[in-house]
């Protein structure tokens, strides 16, 4: 059977100063993905291997690693797409390490809960009435799984301490705002107190999204304009105050 | 010195963050107690996250015939007439109000050109039923229950393992268990604690289950007393992904039937003309599950051990648009494009219909303080769930458990711990913790080959008793496992430690289907191929002092007005 040599970032903080990558040997079989080979040195080569992983089908949004330098799900990686270039596999630099490749992403959930919640709108009569095409752009945003490789890949929320929430929070608070029966506008809210004016449009974070969202030009661009036209555009202001979700979406 | 655990108080203690558990969340916090969730994942990842297809709810949006007495019927009906009617009766009345509720919290649906939910049409329901979001329903719910559970001040530790219930005297009092992330221990105190674990169907090699369900829940409820119920009857489901061996056994979703896709097998044949004429592909998922697995044995199987399930004549657009996820699915992990091409699929474990028994009314357990919602509870499904059924459940009782918990909670008082049970438990989990002994992972992976061969899809009588046998040597192996590192987030570590409560599920399935002699259902055995009007019964599981006790007990008979609902049992 083939073989992969696969080199794994090992490191408990609690225990040891710096990291290192142990080298690997993993036989390979048809449609393996780096999870697979991550499991079999988990089961048959170093027990004491810490990865995180749940659904190992896509869907879920928890074996986020960095493979080849690459923002990538460990679950959805092919071994024979990485062939030649060789395999190293680090855990996501965005985030405290915990463990080899487990980081500590709870800082997401704080940040959750500071974006203001569905507020629908008031007096809707019931059942409410919804058209299918008023619901595709939010449903777009709500493929996501919270990976959060979308944050790892942010160069504003990896380097420079400016606040910056980071896309995936942009991508809920569009999800909210551009449901059609919310009555909140979320965009200011985006701009002042999640720094979202930070983001300078380089569009990594579409570029790795596993859920294929463009959230760049789809939620991130959108929530500034918005922004931008509530805070200098004082007719925008009026109808918005009158219309809750105007013509401006 | 540091402190050996840290200890935490609150009313309504509720252990997994599923739809079950999050909605038990909001409805227990909504109704005035504190409330803590424990996570054995992170928040947000619960296997709830995989279901597909939708939720049924009699809503009435696209055929206007249905009605909640036809959805009670069918639920009724496919559960082989061993439901607990009250269950189906709830269910069938509430599941409007829930689905409509998670609107309110912010769950888009699919829409009809009305714009009123969106409804499909689903395996063995009457009317088009299924109100969805693609299929991706079941990752809409999480969201939803997520922003709302985040929003509201509920308390909740994820990647965090329970290893024990805590009693005194009959009543649950608290629970001890391991923070993953941390290494640390913590106890819970609380005045009641309701089980959402999800299912167990990580104990089979080829199941459509994510990593959790190793039937956790179960095991903890049974070790202090609770009743089983129904656990011989699990679900097979008819389509699972067979290519590449990573994904083996990964859900391919009865919306894909649902919307057109026909089964085919290696020459060509739709041969569910000849299993169910009728109703064909949509016949009930135990009927299409045995009637795949009959030809793949049959040698009329594709190369990689399946049947075809084609769905390429509905056209690119539409399939992209109704089923983006498979199409991504196959794609990404198959190379197969599912507009062109066909998909291999083959049975796959996916669901128990057994569990713990409860009250209907209140999710109560027979053990005092302790609750149980979603497929870790019993009595809905019976010998077999109507898909859509399940999302219906953990919304319905999800919600009737996070009630009843918070109206018990009211009426007492905290329980006392005893310390020695916290401090023998910490040093059980320590044990496994050493060189040599066994790897839990090859215990595992002997139980789930033992399961797969014996306990699968057919069963009789010689291969259940080899399984048997199995698993009580697994079990008494499972104590000699043993694991290098440290506390902190060491799978294997989990591994031993859910080895008790996965052995416990197998044992509980396997006595169960040895002791129906008879196929109902889900449950078919080779050597009792007929169903038997003396065994529409509930089988219940009870630990005592000398083991297993397995009891049989009758159906609750319904009253009249429900009974001529139902199509009379044909025997």
């Amino acid at each position: 059977m083939d073989k992969v040599k696969v080199s794994v970032f090992r490191r408990d903080p609690s225990l040891e100063e710096d990291g290192r990558f142990v080298d690997y040997e993993v036989p390979v079989e048809e449609g393996m993905v780096v999870l697979d080979a991550m499991k079999y040195i988990e089961r048959h080569i170093d027990p004491t291997l810490s990865i995180r992983w749940n659904c190992m089908a896509g869907k879920c949004g928890s074996c986020s690693a960095e493979i080849n330098y690459r923002p990538s799900l460990m679950c959805k990686t092919r071994i024979d797409s990485l062939k030649g270039k060789g395999i190293r596999v680090a855990p996501m630099g965005a985030y405290p390490l915990i463990k080899d490749l487990v980081t500590d992403v709870s800082e997401n959930w704080e940040l959750l809960k500071k974006i203001p919640k569905f507020s629908p709108k008031e007096g809707l009569e019931r059942p409410w009435k919804i058209s299918q095409v008023d619901i595709e752009r939010s449903k777009e945003f709500k493929k996501c799984i919270e990976c959060f490789l979308c944050q790892d890949v942010c160069h504003v929320v990896k380097e420079h301490r400016s606040g910056y929430f980071g896309p995936r929070h942009v991508v809920k608070a569009a999800s909210l705002d551009m449901h059609p029966l919310d009555a909140l506008d979320r965009s200011k809210f985006m701009n002042e107190n999640a720094g979202m004016g930070y983001c300078n449009i380089t569009k990594c974070c579409t570029e790795v999204c596993p859920e294929e969202i463009r959230i760049t030009d789809n939620a991130i661009i959108p929530e500034k304009e918005r922004a931008v036209n509530l805070s200098y555009d004082p007719l925008a202001m009026f109808i918005s105050s009158r219309r809750g979700k105007g013509g401006r979406k | 010195m540091t402190k050996e655990y840290i200890p935490h108080q609150t009313d309504v203690l509720i252990i997994g963050a599923g739809g079950a558990g999050m909605r038990a969340a909001i409805a227990a916090f909504d109704s005035g107690s504190s409330v803590t969730v424990l996570s054995k994942s992170l928040l947000g990842k619960a296997h709830t996250v995989m279901a597909e297809g939708g939720i049924a709810a009699a809503l009435k949006n696209v055929d206007s015939g249905d009605s909640w007495e036809s959805h009670f019927s069918d639920t009724m009906e496919e559960g082989v007439y061993i439901s607990n009617y009250r269950m189906a009766e709830i269910l069938a009345k509430e599941a409007p109000d829930r689905v409509r509720e998670l609107e309110e919290y912010g769950a888009l649906f699919d829409r009809t050109p009305e714009g009123t939910i969106m409804q499909r049409a689903f395996g063995a329901h009457s009317y088009r039923r299924l109100c969805h979001v693609g299929d991706r329903t079941g990752l809409e719910i999480i969201r939803t229950l997520e922003d709302q559970l985040l929003h509201r001040d509920i308390t909740f530790f994820d990647e965090f393992y329970v290893t024990k219930l805590l009693k005194e005297g009959e009543r649950v009092v608290g629970v001890v268990g391991l923070k993953l992330n941390t290494g640390e221990f913590h106890t819970f105190t609380a005045k009641a604690v309701i089980i959402a674990t999800g299912g167990c169907g990580r104990i089979y090699k080829v199941t459509s289950n994510s990593w959790e369900s190793t039937g956790d829940g179960l095991g903890l409820a049974y070790d202090v007393g609770a009743e089983l119920m129904d656990m011989e009857m699990i679900q097979f489901h008819p389509t699972g992904m067979v290519f590449p061996p990573g994904v083996k056994g990964l859900l391919v979703t009865e919306g894909v039937r649902g919307e057109g896709g026909i089964l085919l097998n290696a020459m060509g044949e739709r041969f569910m003309q000849r299993y169910s004429p009728k109703k064909m592909e949509l016949d009930a998922r135990d009927v299409v599950a045995r009637a795949n697995y009959a030809e793949i044995m049959a040698g009329r199987g594709t190369p990689h051990g399946g049947v075809y399930l084609d769905i390429t004549h509905k056209g690119a657009d539409f399939i992209k648009r109704k089923l983006p996820s498979m199409y991504k699915q196959y794609m990404d992990f198959a190379g197969v494009d599912i507009t062109k091409e066909k998909m291999e699929v083959a049975p796959t474990v996916h669901y128990q219909m057994g569990g713990i028994r409860v009250d209907p009314e209140t999710t109560a357990t027979n053990v005092p303080g302790l609750f149980a919602a979603g497929e870790v509870a019993s009595g809905l499904h019976g010998a077999n769930r109507l898909g859509g059924n399940s999302l219906a459940d953990i919304l319905v009782f999800g919600k009737r458990s996070g009630e009843g918990a918070s109206s018990y909670a009211k009426k007492v008082d905290f329980g006392r711990i005893d310390e020695s049970e916290i401090m023998n438990e910490m040093a059980r989990v320590k044990s496994f913790i050493g060189n040599g002994g066994r790897n839990p992972y090859d215990l595992a992976t002997e139980l789930e080959e033992t399961m797969s061969t014996y306990a699968g899809i057919l069963r009789d009588e010689n291969g259940l008793r080899n399984a048997l046998t199995k698993i009580m040597d697994l079990r008494e192996s499972a104590k000699e496992a043993r694991v290098q590192g440290g506390l902190k987030y060491n799978k294997g570590l989990l591994q031993c430690l859910e080895l008790p409560f996965m052995t416990t599920a197998a044992e509980a399935i396997v006595r169960g289907a040895i002791e129906r002699k008879e196929s109902r259902g889900a449950h078919a055995r080779t050597d009792y191929p007929k169903k038997d009007p003396s065994m529409r019964k509930n089988i219940i599981f009870k630990m005592e002092k000398d083991g297993m006790r397995l009891y049989w007990k009758d159906v609750p008979e319904m009253p009249e007005e429900l009974r001529k609902l139902v199509k009379k049992e044909e025997y």
